[in-house]
C-alpha cells in the first residue's frame, strides 16, 4: 500500500473513528457531570427556554452591534462559508456518497464553490487577524486557538488546491490535513461546534424557568 | 500545591456542575463579552474581559475534571496546576470587577453564564478565606447581628416607630397568621426607611394583611455575594423558619436585586426543599395589586422620569414588564433609557462590589457608563431605581461625577401617587 492509498484508506478511517469516539466521549462526559434538580417553583418552561436559548444566540443583538460588528461579520462569513464548502463542494458530495453513506445531494456549481470559499477565507482571516491585533483577543487567546485556526486554514487552502482533482498528491495532502483536523477536533476548542448547544441550552433553560425571553 | 490553593480548587470544582462545565468547554475566546462589561467599557483594560476572569477555574477544570483529560495528560497537553499566587492575583478580578450582572451572557455567541460561574469561583475563594476586607467585615456583622450593616431588631423597631408616626399607620410586627411577611435590606432600613412607610401606605390602601418579623427582617444575603454557601443557607433558613413560625402564605422580597435571586431562585435549592409559601417580589406584588384594581392612582408624577433595570431583578430575575406597567400608571412622562430592559447596563456596584472599599474607584468609573445613559435623556429629572443597593451606588456616583437627578424607589413613587 502506497502513501496515498494509506492516507485515503486506513488513515482516514482511523481519524474518523478518533473524531467520532472523542467527540462523543467529551460531549457525553460534560452531560454526565450532571446537575441537581431545581426546586424553585418555575414561572416558565425550562425545555422551551433551552430551545429558545439555542436559537436566540444565532442572532446578535443590535445594541452591541456597533462594538462587535467586525467579529460578527467575520464569524458569520467563516462559518457559513465553511458549512457550504464542507457539505456542498462537488468532491465532498461525491466522497460522502461513495465512501460514507451511499446517498448524495446536489452540489454547488464551481462558481458557487469559489464564492463560498472566498467568503470563508475572508471570515477566517478577519477572525485570525483580530486574534493577534486586538488587545483583548491577545490576552485571552492560547495556543489551541491558533492551532485550530491554522489547521482549518490549511485544510481549506489545500482543499481549494485539490479542487480540480487533477493531482493525486494534492488530494492526498488535503486528505492528510483533514485527518489531522479530525483527530485534533475532539481535544480542542473546535468542539464548540457541538458544545454550543449545551452552553446556550443551560442558560436558556435557566432564563426559561424564570419566565424570561432572552 | 499549598493548602489554600487546594481548598480553592477543590471547592470550585465541587461547584462545577454540568452547566458550568458546558460554559467552560464552549468558550471560543471571541472576546465579545468585553464589549458588554461596564468595567471594560469604562477602563478599556483587557484584564476586565469577563471570560478572562474565569481563567483559574478553566485551568483547574481542564486539569482535574474535564472529559478526555487523561488522554490529554498523556500527550502533555494539560494546563499547569493553578498556584496560590495566581489565585490571589485573580482575587480582585473575581470580587472587585464583576458585579455578576450577566450582561456578558447576552452578547456571548455561546450564551455563557459568566456571572453564575464567577459565583462558583467565589465559593472556592471564600472557603479558603480569600475575601476582600469590606466583605469580610460585612460577613462578621451578619454573624454578630444578622445584618451586613449591623442593623439590629432594636434599630429596626426605632425606624418602624418613626414611619408609624410619619404615616399615622400601624406597622404590624410579628403578627401571627398574617398573609404576607415583608423583608427589607439593611440599606433600606437605615438609608431609605421611608420604604417601610410606603409599604404601610400601599398595603393599607390595598387591604393587605402583612407583618414584619423581628427575627427575620433582613433580606440581604451576604453569603451569596461572598460565595459563602453555608452562610447563604443559614440566612435563607432564618427567613424560612420565621415564615413558618408566623404561618404566612407569601414572603415579600424587597427592592434589592441579589436578595430576590437568593430567596426566590437559589433559596429552595440551598435548603433542598420547595418552600411552603410563595416568594414574591414587591414589584410583582404591586403589579398584581394594580391588575386587580387595588391601587388607585391619583395625580401622576409630572416629571420626566426614567427607570434603571436592576440586573438581578430584570435580566436575571425575570421581572421586565411589571415595573414598566407600574411606571406607566404613576408617571406622566416616563421615558426609557437607551439599552433598557434585559440589556441594561449595571450600576457598577452589585455583587458585593459596593461593599468592597477597595473597588470604590473602579465602581465609580463603571458608573460613568450608567451616567452617560442618564445624560443622554433630554430634560430628565428623576430616575427610579428599584434596588436599594443600586440606589446607593447611583447616589454615590452622581455625587462623585455630578448629575442633578433625583434617585427614587419604585414603592415610594407608587405610594406617593396613590389617590388621596
Amino acid at each position: 500500500m502506497g502513501l496515498v492509498e494509506f492516507i485515503e484508506g486506513p488513515a482516514f478511517w482511523f481519524a474518523l473513528a478518533v473524531f467520532v469516539a472523542g467527540a462523543l466521549w467529551r460531549f457525553v462526559g460534560i452531560i454526565r457531570i450532571g446537575h441537581k434538580p431545581d426546586l424553585a417553583p418555575p414561572k416558565g418552561s425550562a425545555g422551551w427556554g433551552w430551545i429558545r436559548g439555542n436559537l436566540r444566540h444565532f442572532f446578535p443583538r443590535g445594541l452591541f452591534a456597533e462594538r462587535t460588528w467586525m467579529h460578527v461579520l467575520g464569524g458569520y462569513a467563516f462559518h457559513l462559508g465553511l458549512f457550504a464548502v464542507m457539505f456542498f463542494a462537488a468532491p465532498h458530495v461525491d466522497f460522502i456518497r461513495e465512501r460514507l453513506i451511499g446517498v448524495g445531494w446536489p452540489a454547488l456549481p464551481r462558481w458557487g464553490f469559489i464564492i463560498a470559499a472566498e467568503i470563508a477565507f475572508a471570515g477566517l482571516i478577519v477572525l485570525w487577524v483580530r486574534r493577534f491585533s486586538d488587545p483583548v483577543m491577545r490576552l485571552i487567546s492560547d495556543w489551541d486557538d491558533h492551532v485550530g485556526s491554522w489547521l482549518t486554514f490549511l485544510v481549506m487552502l489545500t482543499g481549494c488546491l485539490a479542487l480540480e482533482r487533477a493531482h493525486v498528491s494534492l488530494r492526498a495532502l488535503h486528505m492528510g490535513l483533514v485527518e489531522l483536523w479530525l483527530i485534533y477536533f475532539p481535544f480542542s476548542r473546535l468542539m464548540h461546534a457541538f458544545t454550543f448547544m449545551l452552553s446556550r441550552g443551560a442558560t436558556g433553560a435557566s432564563y426559561g424557568r424564570k419566565g424570561m425571553t432572552l | 500545591m499549598s493548602e489554600t490553593a487546594d481548598t480553592v480548587i477543590r471547592t470550585m470544582l465541587d461547584q462545577t456542575d454540568g452547566d458550568i462545565a458546558a460554559y467552560l468547554e464552549a468558550c471560543v475566546h471571541c472576546g465579545e463579552c468585553a464589549e458588554a462589561c461596564h468595567f471594560y467599557l469604562a477602563t478599556q483594560d483587557p484584564k476586565y474581559t469577563p471570560t478572562y476572569k474565569l481563567m483559574p477555574l478553566v485551568k483547574a477544570y481542564k486539569r482535574h475534571k474535564a472529559p478526555l483529560r487523561s488522554v490529554k495528560g498523556m500527550l502533555g497537553l494539560l494546563p499547569a496546576e493553578v498556584s496560590e499566587e495566581e489565585l490571589r492575583e485573580w482575587e480582585s478580578l473575581v470580587y472587585d470587577s464583576c458585579t455578576m450582572c450577566g450582561r456578558c451572557t447576552l452578547v456571548c455567541p455561546m450564551g455563557l453564564d459568566i456571572a453564575g460561574t464567577i459565583r462558583k469561583m467565589r465559593e472556592g475563594y471564600s472557603a479558603a478565606g480569600i475575601v476582600p476586607d469590606g466583605l469580610r467585615t460585612a460577613r462578621e456583622n451578619v454573624v454578630k447581628t444578622g445584618s451586613p450593616m449591623g442593623v439590629t431588631a432594636k434599630a429596626l423597631k426605632a425606624q418602624i416607630a418613626r414611619q408609624e408616626k410619619e404615616t399615622g399607620l400601624e406597622i404590624p410586627l410579628d403578627k401571627q397568621g398574617a398573609e404576607y411577611l415583608a423583608l427589607f435590606s439593611s440599606m433600606e432600613v437605615m438609608g431609605y426607611p421611608e420604604v417601610i412607610g410606603a409599604y404601610a401606605r400601599i398595603f393599607a390602601r390595598a387591604g393587605i394583611d402583612w407583618t414584619i418579623s423581628t427575627e427575620a427582617y433582613e433580606a440581604t444575603n451576604i453569603g451569596v455575594q461572598i460565595g459563602d454557601g453555608p452562610l447563604a443557607r443559614k440566612l435563607v433558613a432564618r427567613i424560612v423558619d420565621a415564615a413558618r413560625k408566623l404561618g404566612v402564605r407569601h414572603v415579600i422580597s424587597p427592592e434589592c436585586g441579589h436578595a430576590y435571586g437568593a430567596i426566590r431562585w437559589a433559596g429552595p435549592n440551598m435548603l433542598g426543599e420547595t418552600f411552603p409559601f410563595e416568594v414574591i417580589h414587591i414589584i410583582e406584588l404591586l403589579d398584581r395589586l394594580r391588575a386587580e384594581g387595588r391601587l388607585e392612582i391619583g395625580e401622576k408624577d409630572a416629571r420626566r422620569i426614567t427607570l434603571h433595570d436592576p440586573c438581578q431583578i430584570v435580566r436575571r430575575g425575570g421581572l421586565l414588564k411589571e415595573p414598566r406597567r407600574l411606571l406607566d400608571d404613576a408617571c406622566a412622562d416616563f421615558v426609557e433609557m437607551k439599552g433598557s430592559g434585559v440589556t441594561n447596563l449595571c450600576c457598577g456596584g452589585g455583587g458585593g462590589v459596593s461593599a468592597n472599599p477597595r473597588a470604590e474607584e473602579l465602581k465609580t468609573q463603571a458608573f460613568s457608563c450608567k451616567k452617560a445613559q442618564l445624560d443622554a435623556i433630554d430634560g430628565l429629572k428623576a430616575v427610579v431605581v428599584p434596588c436599594a443597593n443600586c440606589r446607593g451606588v447611583f447616589e454615590d456616583g452622581l455625587d462623585a461625577l455630578g448629575g442633578d437627578y433625583e434617585v427614587i424607589g419604585l414603592s415610594e413613587l407608587v405610594a406617593d401617587t396613590l389617590k388621596d
